[in-house]
């Protein structure tokens, strides 16, 4: 859906994205990067489990919530990637662990 | 953990960055706080890095002008702390927020809400499928990412604002396969009244203009008068349907659809104080009432910014100042009185075509269809919303209490002006007279984890 | 003028209950309600239904109303949300399981068989993540939670489809005393009525004010919390001895925490004011409980006005002033589950002009007597 300008200025940050190591632009955010992955979603709703994308970018729609290094329904658009972060796309109900 | 600050400044758009820039003049110390990682709000989003030439040129004059204001704010020692969200106020100003999931208090003498807009949310049927975005969002997407739709984009809606991406798309290489203008028939004629002020207010309408005559010049196609737009798709989204003036029906493939109905303040928090708010007809959404320092009805609490109703980058830099002078003559030390009327002839010739702008692009007024989602989080349709209202004949409140609607992570965001139109329309209602969502805090989901950190007697680990 | 047999001041879930029962027996019923049906304590209620830990006094109401919710169905035509998956109530010393098991033993040789003590291995059996510092419970099996929507919809539902003429967004100014009757002044008119019932809940004090009858009432404003809708992680509702936490999940999926957690309030506004510093003691005490909840998202906060009694019982009887002029208020945060036998009993009471033994130790006139007694 969406492509990266060429800008030399930014560096790869590899991360990983369900467990697959994913090439992040440097200074995007991660919903910017999961709108670049296949299947361009950040999750299964807790509800009816309907896929859905980052919607609004500026954090009032909460579609963009993945779990990100283990913190769950972070709001994706407003965290940017980091070197090896690790980001899942949870699938219904958020599963907690201890 | 209290933050030890008088001021408060929540937001560090235009509005925020002016209000700490002039308290910081007046020789006191606000804290900004910011939800994003680095300042400018979302209209100069990360204008500080550093871009290809193409990208500089794209995003065009006004955006790159936030670059000063945002050197400015830096260099203004105002103290700034960026990805921390402010997620409940108590009356008698205590205010809690969250940084990095710690959370702490501040109990300032002032408060500064710098919130801005959000977009009007726009249900129409298949807004919940992957490849459906606000315009918005795609901006966000270029400034702060870098990206731009990878295939002939379909854009949707009304405003200034799809006018301005388009512009910039294009100016960075991006392809647009439509602009379907949802904008009512007839509304320009219903805005010349306020052609007056729009004459003061010159200057931005001949820009307006002029970007809509570069893109038909490189050959955008427009259609007006669109309705019954909808977006279909099973796991995303696929195409899209429309209806245009003529009355024929059109279906057209479709992997991203970007969707625009204009912006409305951001209201939660004062609401969630339950600060006196207004009905503002014109751009049909909840301002919260003020007195002409920018200060709610809660003493110490002041709004400035598109949070106060929206009025533009220009007028939220005015509000900012203001806000900050009148902050200052609360801690005792007032500005100038030759400042004050500066910042007040400035936020007047700031705000003069807004009447016009408002009456060019009203709310829209297309019928929600019943299958159509309201509530995006707990996935509730206009017509479930219908049959709740018919049967419990309640507000807002009541409908939320029996359906879920607006109970969600976004707290009614997406779906508080939806629901308000819906009840208005079943029970014959003025939007004001229907009201709005209670609003229950946290402003912010915050963890069990992060609360528990504030029980008193315990020490941070 | 309207004339029912019976105005009952309230549409909250009590007023509701005791209308339905009186217009099941035959009553001409009309229901007064100043904002709208659940606007205050039962629609900010935590639903659970629950015998455990309950005063005595109240147990003999409270059995008849858990029998009634394991039928509710039949009652109001609706289940009302209501999933008997046991209440808990669980300790972490050895002192704490000394003293509820003295409290058991009592209850035992007073007849109540509600509750039962586990230990450390049948309570981590029933709540899997439970922390390992809590060695035992009480458990009350046929214990459980409803949704407080879905209950209130419900009542009001099959009340005005007994007949009860439901009046929303219309107070009482006055009440008198004409001709054997009584003559009500609201916000939608003259209402004359042989009887009146206060069910005003928090404002129940001041209803009975309105004929001169004196009842000291206080109020509480217990908060709540509800998370993001998780995967399931436990079933009963647990408490916790010593601290203010009751723990549960909806059928949604989200996390329901509340448990008498004060907010502030004003009567005269009717309106709560959270405080979160006292929340937060409410959150920690979840994460103590459940560890593995600490990452859930809160999403919203709410607190309810509910009336309080000094002894935290119920007022529950007729006036001891005023002929024809019932009382039912002040269940001081824990009337949810006695609704539907409380409202059978009002009716009875009612219908047959004398109290039946389960509501004898909720009389008005006890405030007289101890005041007499001081």
């Amino acid at each position: 859906m969406f492509k990266p300008l060429a800008d030399p200025a930014r560096r790869a940050v590899p991360v990983f994205v369900d467990g697959v190591e994913t090439p992040a632009q440097e200074g995007e955010t991660v919903a910017a990067l999961l709108l670049r992955v296949p299947p361009h979603i950040a999750r299964h709703t807790p509800v009816q489990e309907t896929p859905r994308a980052p919607y609004c970018l500026m954090g009032v729609c909460f579609d963009c919530l993945a779990t990100v290094d283990g913190e769950t329904s972070v709001q994706t658009c407003l965290v940017e990637v980091r070197p090896g972060m690790r980001i899942e796309r949870p699938r219904g109900k958020l599963r907690i662990t201890a | 953990m209290n933050s030890g600050h008088d001021i408060l400044i929540v937001g560090a758009g235009p509005a925020g960055m002016a209000a700490a820039i002039e308290l910081r003049r007046l020789g006191l110390m606000p804290l900004v706080v910011d939800e994003q990682p680095r300042p400018g709000g979302q209209i100069w989003r990360d204008v500080e890095r550093q871009r290809p030439d193409v990208l500089r040129r794209a995003l065009g004059p006004d955006y790159a002008a936030g670059a000063d204001m945002v050197a400015r704010f830096r260099a203004s020692g105002a103290e700034y702390r960026p990805g921390t969200r402010m997620w409940h106020i108590e009356r008698g100003l205590r205010v809690f927020l969250s940084q990095d999931g710690q959370a702490f208090l501040a109990e300032p003498r002032a408060l500064v809400l710098a919130t801005g807009a959000q977009e009007r949310p726009a249900p129409l049927p298949g807004w919940t499928l992957p490849g459906v975005m606000t315009v918005g969002a795609a901006q966000i997407l270029m400034k702060g990412s870098g990206q731009i739709p990878d295939r002939p984009v379909w854009i949707a809606g009304s405003g200034p604002l799809p006018i301005l991406y388009m512009r910039q798309l294009l100016a960075a290489g991006g392809q647009i396969a439509g602009y379907l203008d949802t904008t009512p028939a007839g509304a320009a004629r219903r805005a010349l009244p306020q052609i007056g002020g729009a004459l003061r207010g010159w200057g931005d309408l001949r820009k307006g203009l002029g970007w809509l005559r570069d893109l038909r010049a490189a050959g955008l196609r427009l259609q007006r008068g669109i309705r019954d737009l909808a977006a279909e798709g099973e796991t995303r989204l696929e195409a899209i349907c429309y209806r245009t003036a003529d009355g024929r029906s059109h279906r057209v493939a479709a992997d991203l659809l970007l969707v625009h109905e204009g912006v409305v303040p951001s209201v939660h928090a004062t609401l969630s104080v339950e600060a006196p708010h207004v009905w503002d007809a014109g751009q049909g959404a909840l301002r919260p009432v003020l007195d002409d320092w920018g200060m709610t009805g809660i003493d110490g609490l002041f709004v400035a910014g598109d949070g106060a109703g929206i009025a533009g980058a220009r007028a939220a830099v005015a509000r900012g100042r203001l806000a900050a002078q009148g902050i200052a003559a609360r801690l005792g030390r007032p500005a100038t009185a030759d400042a004050i009327a500066a910042t007040r002839a400035e936020l007047r010739a700031a705000t003069a075509a807004r009447g016009f702008l408002d009456a060019v692009y009203p709310p829209p007024d297309t019928p929600i269809a019943d299958d159509t989602i309201v509530c995006r989080c707990e996935e509730l349709t206009a017509g479930e919303i219908r049959a709740a209202a018919r049967i419990h004949r309640g507000g807002p409140n009541q409908v939320k209490a029996v359906t879920r609607c607006g109970m969600g992570p976004c707290q009614g965001r997406q779906c508080g002006y939806t629901v308000n139109r819906l009840l208005a329309e079943t029970y014959g209602q003025t939007p004001a007279e229907t009201g709005f969502f209670r609003i229950r805090p946290p402003l912010r989901p915050v963890t069990l984890r992060e609360l528990a950190a504030l029980e008193e007697g315990r020490e941070a680990p | 003028m309207t004339h029912p047999d019976v105005l009952i001041v309230g549409g909250g879930l009590h007023g509701l209950s005791a209308a339905l029962h009186l217009a099941r027996a035959g009553a001409r019923v009309q229901v007064l309600e100043r904002r709208f049906v659940g606007r205050h304590a039962s629609g900010a209620s935590a639903a659970g239904v629950r015998t455990l830990g309950r005063n005595p006094l109240e147990l003999p109401l409270s059995v008849i109303a858990m029998q009634m919710w394991h039928e509710i169905a039949a009652l109001v035509g609706d289940d009302c949300g209501f999933a008997a998956h046991g209440q808990l109530r669980v300790f972490s010393t050895d002192a704490q399981a000394a003293r509820e098991r003295a409290r058991l033993a009592a209850l035992q040789a007073a007849g109540h068989d509600t509750e039962t003590l586990i230990d450390q291995q049948q309570l981590r059996a029933l709540v899997p993540g439970i922390n390992p510092r809590f060695i035992g419970a009480c458990h009350a099996p046929r214990d459980g939670a409803a949704d407080p929507h879905r209950t209130l919809i419900a009542f009001r539902a099959a009340a005005e489809a007994a007949g009860v003429h439901l009046r929303e967004g219309a107070g009482v100014q006055s009440l008198t005393r004409e001709g054997g009757h009584w003559r009500a002044e609201t916000g939608a008119g003259t209402v004359r009525a042989a009887t009146i019932i206060n069910a005003a809940g928090a404002w129940g004090a001041r209803v009975a004010d309105l004929v001169g009858e004196t009842i000291p009432l206080s109020a509480k404003a217990s908060m709540m919390m509800v998370t993001e809708r998780i995967e399931a992680v436990i079933r009963p509702v647990v408490s916790i001895v010593g601290r203010s936490l009751s723990f549960k999940q909806s059928s949604q999926g989200t996390l329901v925490l509340g448990g008498g957690i004060q907010g502030r309030y004003d009567l005269d506004r009717e309106e709560t004011l959270l405080d979160f510093r006292a929340l937060a003691a409410g959150a920690a005490a979840a994460c103590e409980l459940m560890p593995a909840v600490g990452g859930a998202r809160i999403t919203r906060c709410w607190s309810g006005l509910e009336g309080k009694t000094a002894d935290l019982l119920p007022v529950i009887g007729p006036s001891t002033l005023a002929e024809g002029m019932y009382h039912v208020f002040g269940f001081s945060g824990h009337g949810f589950q006695l609704v539907p036998a409380a409202g059978a009993a009002v009716a009875e009471m009612v219908g047959t002009g004398r109290v039946p033994a389960t509501l004898t130790p909720f009389s008005a006139a006890r405030f007289n007597s101890r005041d007499v007694a001081a």
